[in-house]
């Protein structure tokens, strides 16, 4: 390129730009659009946001806080702050926007704004955005800006092939890196503690297993759940169906993290950590009648605090529904056993084959100060002949009364259960799938093939199963069929031939009431040589004395008692299915809650400070 | 009728020949500077120590500040070290798209920086020409990134965001459009008489002054020596695009700006040919985990990137956690910032002072820092 020369009347030909147009423009004559990804002013939907907070984590600026919003209601999932913008502060980058956890919070094409109050700089973005104009949407959030992870881990598990012939637990596990990968997409929200019944730790710990200091995620563990083992993997995980994560992607897989925890960390280790808040015995000593997730969490709690506490279990080991009822390839025997361990470890005696029956109980009622009840929905039930034709015959059989026969069986401990070689289950929810796979796989054994069916009220979008129960099931060989009401159980000779069933058009009414309705026209027979029905559990309450059980409010089958399972009598309190209906964790959240009453009891009647 | 004595001034930070919120404490016998102290700290903002306090994500809204003609540059640099600790693979497509961010911001920073020399030569005229046409620029940085200025777009493992064709054919007339108003530049400003008066043979640096205090850039190239860091240790694609670096073997304040002018056609030529080739793809490559928990391995890293002012690098150490352990921050204009002030400046003219800091692009918070 030459290079300039001097020239004088070069520069006098730019005169020409005194008769063109300006490039100038005079707002607010003339606006000018901002580009389609302009990082403007933002906008939140209130309905869509959950208050989760991590939009002002990410900010880089501090410039968002959350603040409790003035008459806002929290529903279930989400707390009642919304992010506050200081526009003073903020840069404009987006991060936020590219992190919000619902997609709540957008960025317009607005960037105009202007107030002589300087508070005003300082807003609760809405959905109508800062100059009340319900802006055009800017910068937009996509794949490569995420700032979130949103995919699971995938956990591994044997193949169908590999597991449908044996009870052996099927879900691998996390290795180290997978459970670190899989908590550092936590965001930290604690969104899923207030949903947990335990009210776990849960950010906490998972934390801990990102820091690689299981030591510490025990510790978290317990604070809240002495049966950690257990619920890493069977635990109906509520916490999951509101993590943030939910929203635009996967949740967390808080369940299995928490396995991870349990299952890694060494048994000294552990063992330290368990034994360390435990108090020395002093006054005051407790009953506990039920070894389940409820007696045995209200037991550990009682014996940190410094209780003498005795468990009651009638059955030959402790554990209830977790010995009894899931299936072992759910949860094995060993895992129950560890968790156990350590509770016994600190002090708690559990003395099983000990049946307390009206007169045991009065005994107890002397000797002990207080007693907790915890004796589960175990009886199984089952539809009566009026409603079910057929129903009494001896090839019909509640869940109830088969599960643990197959967890005795798989234990070594009793006969493998009769099983035909045609099976119907009644029963859509996780019991009915329990039935189910513990059939196949004893069909699998005692026949090489598989022919099971189970037949639900429901249509698969609202099945009360988990969906990995269902995909599971049928991946092992289970058939399931939707939308079907048993009719009648079709004997022959004394033979049961199948099941007649008739179409269902709904489960529930408009008010939301369990009020099946059927299309009697619309049938369809299933041919089987026997009948499971996973119809739900009963309490059974015969242990009772009469002068007690007059006093006690009965509700659905369940025992009426306060959020701290205390009853009409001072020293009684109940926790788990009784109070609560069936589910383990919510067992578990009753115990350490009636531990608390029972302790507030126990001090006032010493006089303990 | 008493004698006169040298007189202490300060330049900046209000004057207009002064970059950024920057002074020098000149002293002056007559015309003559004596003495000239660089005073920085009125900008001061901690950036390197902020780093280390934000996590690797968040400090792409931070570092950007290090230079605010041309933020991207940091971007690049941080982004690259983050890469080259962590081992971490940039998808193709993005450096090609780097590229082009680079070369547009140099094009905006060069074209400031030629009108600019209308502040202290008072031809205004350049400085409102050069806002104008460096908007043009700008707004594809608007259209690319969603901001004018800060655009906060290269991070670590690519880009933010694509980049359509729609966006790439208005830039292709936007560099069409620049491409023909640069003889305008060249009539108004580099042939103008009082211009080449007053920057001929004005704000000398002689080659070996350059060597010895490590100024790099369009200074160091206009000694004659052709260092310039994409061709010497190519990094991105530069290795795939053809361009020139030009050079001259006389260092005064005209030889700079004519070389800036010169390097703004190589940029159009860069991004040209970065539009024709650039391969389809993703563009983003991410750390594992959310942004909040995202950390780099364990090491360290020098990366260096040729600026529109010299070489510009970020050393950095990560400790394998969530934040950087340390970062250093090699300001492009550091050495002609600080040494050329404080050693080159005595014995010119007080009012060369802003040519030199003009024409040497010094950009004050690579200095204070
Ligand atoms: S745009 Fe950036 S600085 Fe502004 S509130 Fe969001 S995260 Fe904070
Ligand atoms: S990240 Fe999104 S959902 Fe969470 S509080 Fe912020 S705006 Fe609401
Ligand atoms: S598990 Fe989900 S809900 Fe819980 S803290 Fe982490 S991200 Fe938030």
């Amino acid at each position: 390129m030459d290079k300039p020369k001097a020239n004088l009347f070069s520069s006098i030909k730019s005169l020409k730009y005194l008769f063109k147009k300006p490039v100038t423009i005079e707002i607010p004559k003339v606006y000018r659009e901002a580009a389609d990804r302009y990082r403007g002013f933002h906008t939140n939907d209130w309905d869509k946001c959950i208050g989760c907070g991590t939009c002002s984590e990410i900010c880089p600026t501090n410039a968002i806080r959350m603040e409790k919003v003035p008459g806002y209601e929290a529903g279930n999932g989400q707390t009642d702050e919304r992010p506050v913008i200081d526009y003073g502060r903020c840069c404009w980058c987006g991060f936020c926007v590219d992190i919000c956890t619902t997609g709540s919070l957008k960025m317009s094409k607005d960037y105009i704004f202007i107030s002589p109050d300087a508070n005003d700089f300082i807003y609760i973005p809405d959905e109508e955005g800062i100059n009340k104009n319900y802006p055009e949407e800017g910068y937009r959030r996509n794949d490569e800006t995420d700032l979130l992870e949103l995919e699971r881990v995938i956990m591994g598990h044997l193949s169908a092939e590999e597991r449908g012939d044996s009870f052996i637990e099927y879900v691998r596990g996390y290795s180290k890196e997978e459970a670190i990968r899989e908590a550092s997409r936590c965001v930290e929200c604690g969104i899923c503690t207030y949903t947990c019944p335990a009210h776990m730790n849960i950010p906490e710990y998972i934390r801990t297993i990102w820091e690689d200091d299981l030591e510490k995620g025990v510790e978290y563990l317990y604070k809240t759940n002495p049966l950690p083992g257990v619920c890493g993997r069977v635990c109906t995980h509520k916490c999951e169906s509101v993590c943030s994560l939910g929203h635009r992607g996967e949740p967390i897989a808080i369940r299995w993290l928490k396995r991870y925890i349990v299952d890694n960390t060494p048994d000294d280790e552990y063992e330290k950590v368990v034994l360390a808040e435990v108090s020395k015995p002093g006054k005051g000593k407790v009953a506990i009648i039920g070894a389940g997730p409820a007696g045995l969490s209200a037991a550990y709690y009682l014996r940190t605090l410094g209780y003498e506490v005795d468990v009651f279990e009638q059955m030959p080991l402790a554990g209830g529904v977790m010995r009894y009822g899931i299936p072992r390839y759910r949860l094995p025997d060993e895992a129950l056993d560890r968790d156990i361990s350590f509770i016994e470890k600190i002090g708690v005696r559990i003395h099983t084959n000990y049946k307390v029956d009206k007169e045991k109980f009065k005994e107890l009622k002397e000797k002990y100060d207080a007693v907790f009840l915890s004796t589960g929905f175990f009886t199984g039930r089952k539809l009566p002949p009026h409603i079910l034709p057929g129903s009494d015959h001896t090839d019909v059989i509640a869940a109830m009364d088969f599960l643990p026969k197959v967890r005795d069986f798989v234990r070594g401990m009793g006969e493998m259960p009769e099983v035909g070689e045609k099976v119907v289950i009644i029963g859509g929810g996780n019991v009915g799938f329990d039935v189910g796979r513990s059939v196949v796989r004893l069909q699998r054994m005692k026949y090489g093939k598989v022919d099971v069916t189970i037949t639900a009220l429901e249509s698969e979008d609202i099945l009360p199963a988990d969906r990995e129960e269902l995909e599971e099931g049928r991946e092992e060989g289970l058939k399931v069929v939707f939308s079907r009401g048993p009719k009648e159980i079709v004997i022959e000779d004394g033979k049961i031939k199948g099941l007649l069933t008739v179409k269902c058009l709904r489960v529930f009414d408009d008010e939301g009431k369990f009020n099946p309705q059927f299309d009697e026209e619309d049938k369809l027979f299933l041919e089987a040589d026997q009948i499971f029905m996973a119809v739900g559990q009963a309490p059974d309450y015969n242990y009772i004395p009469d002068d007690i059980m007059e006093k006690l409010e009965i509700v659905r089958g369940k025992i009426k008692a306060d959020e701290y399972g205390r009853t009409n009598f001072e020293w009684l309190f109940v926790g788990g299915d009784i109070k609560e209906g069936p589910d383990i964790i919510h067992g578990i959240a009753n115990g350490h809650n009636a531990a608390k009453a029972i302790d507030e009891y126990l001090r006032k009647k010493y006089g303990i400070e | 009728m008493g004698e006169i004595k040298a007189l202490q001034l300060f330049h900046g930070p209000n004057h207009p020949g002064m970059h950024g919120n920057f002074s020098v404490h000149i002293k002056v016998d007559g015309d003559i500077v004596v003495e000239a102290e660089a005073n920085p700290g009125m900008l001061h903002r901690g950036f390197e120590k902020l780093m280390e306090r934000r996590n690797w994500m968040q400090n792409i809204a931070l570092i950007l500040r290090v230079c605010v003609v041309e933020p991207d540059i940091n971007e690049a640099a941080y982004s690259m070290a983050v890469e080259t600790i962590e081992g971490m693979d940039v998808p193709e497509r993005a450096q090609w798209i780097r590229v082009m961010i680079l070369e547009m911001a140099r094009i905006a920073n060069h074209l400031m920086s030629l009108g600019g020399i209308g502040g202290p030569t008072g031809l205004y005229t350049g400085p409102n020409w050069a806002l104008v046409d460096r908007d043009l620029i700008l707004d594809i940085f608007e259209k690319i990134t969603g901001a004018r200025v800060y655009h906060m777009y290269i991070v670590p493992g690519g880009v933010r965001q694509d980049v359509t064709d729609e966006i790439l054919k208005d830039l292709e007339k936007v560099l069409d459009d620049i491409e023909k108003r640069l003889p305008e530049y060249r009539e108004l400003i580099l042939e103008h008489p009082i211009i080449q008066k007053r920057t001929k043979n004005i704000a000398v640096l002689t080659r070996d002054q350059a060597l010895s205090w490590g100024v790099t850039g369009i200074a160091l190239r206009a000694t004659g020596v052709d260092y310039d860091v994409r061709k010497y240790d190519p990094y991105l694609v530069y290795d795939k695009v053809e361009f020139d670096v030009p050079t001259v073997d006389f260092s005064d304040a005209y030889n700079r700006l004519w070389l800036k002018y010169q390097e703004i056609y190589q940029s159009i030529r860069i991004i040209r040919q970065v539009i024709e080739k650039m391969p389809s793809g993703k563009v983003r490559e991410k750390l594992p985990g959310n942004a909040l928990k995202w950390r780099v391995k364990k090491g360290d890293a020098y990366v260096k990137l040729e600026s529109a002012r010299g070489e510009f690098g970020y050393y950095m150490v990560s400790d394998g956690g969530t934040k950087p352990y340390r970062v250093f921050v090699r300001g492009a204009s550091y050495p002609q910032g600080l040494l050329g002030i404080e050693k080159g400046l005595p014995g010119t003219r007080l009012e060369d002072v802003a040519i030199w800091l003009d024409t040497m692009g010094v950009c004050a918070p690579e200095i204070d820092r």
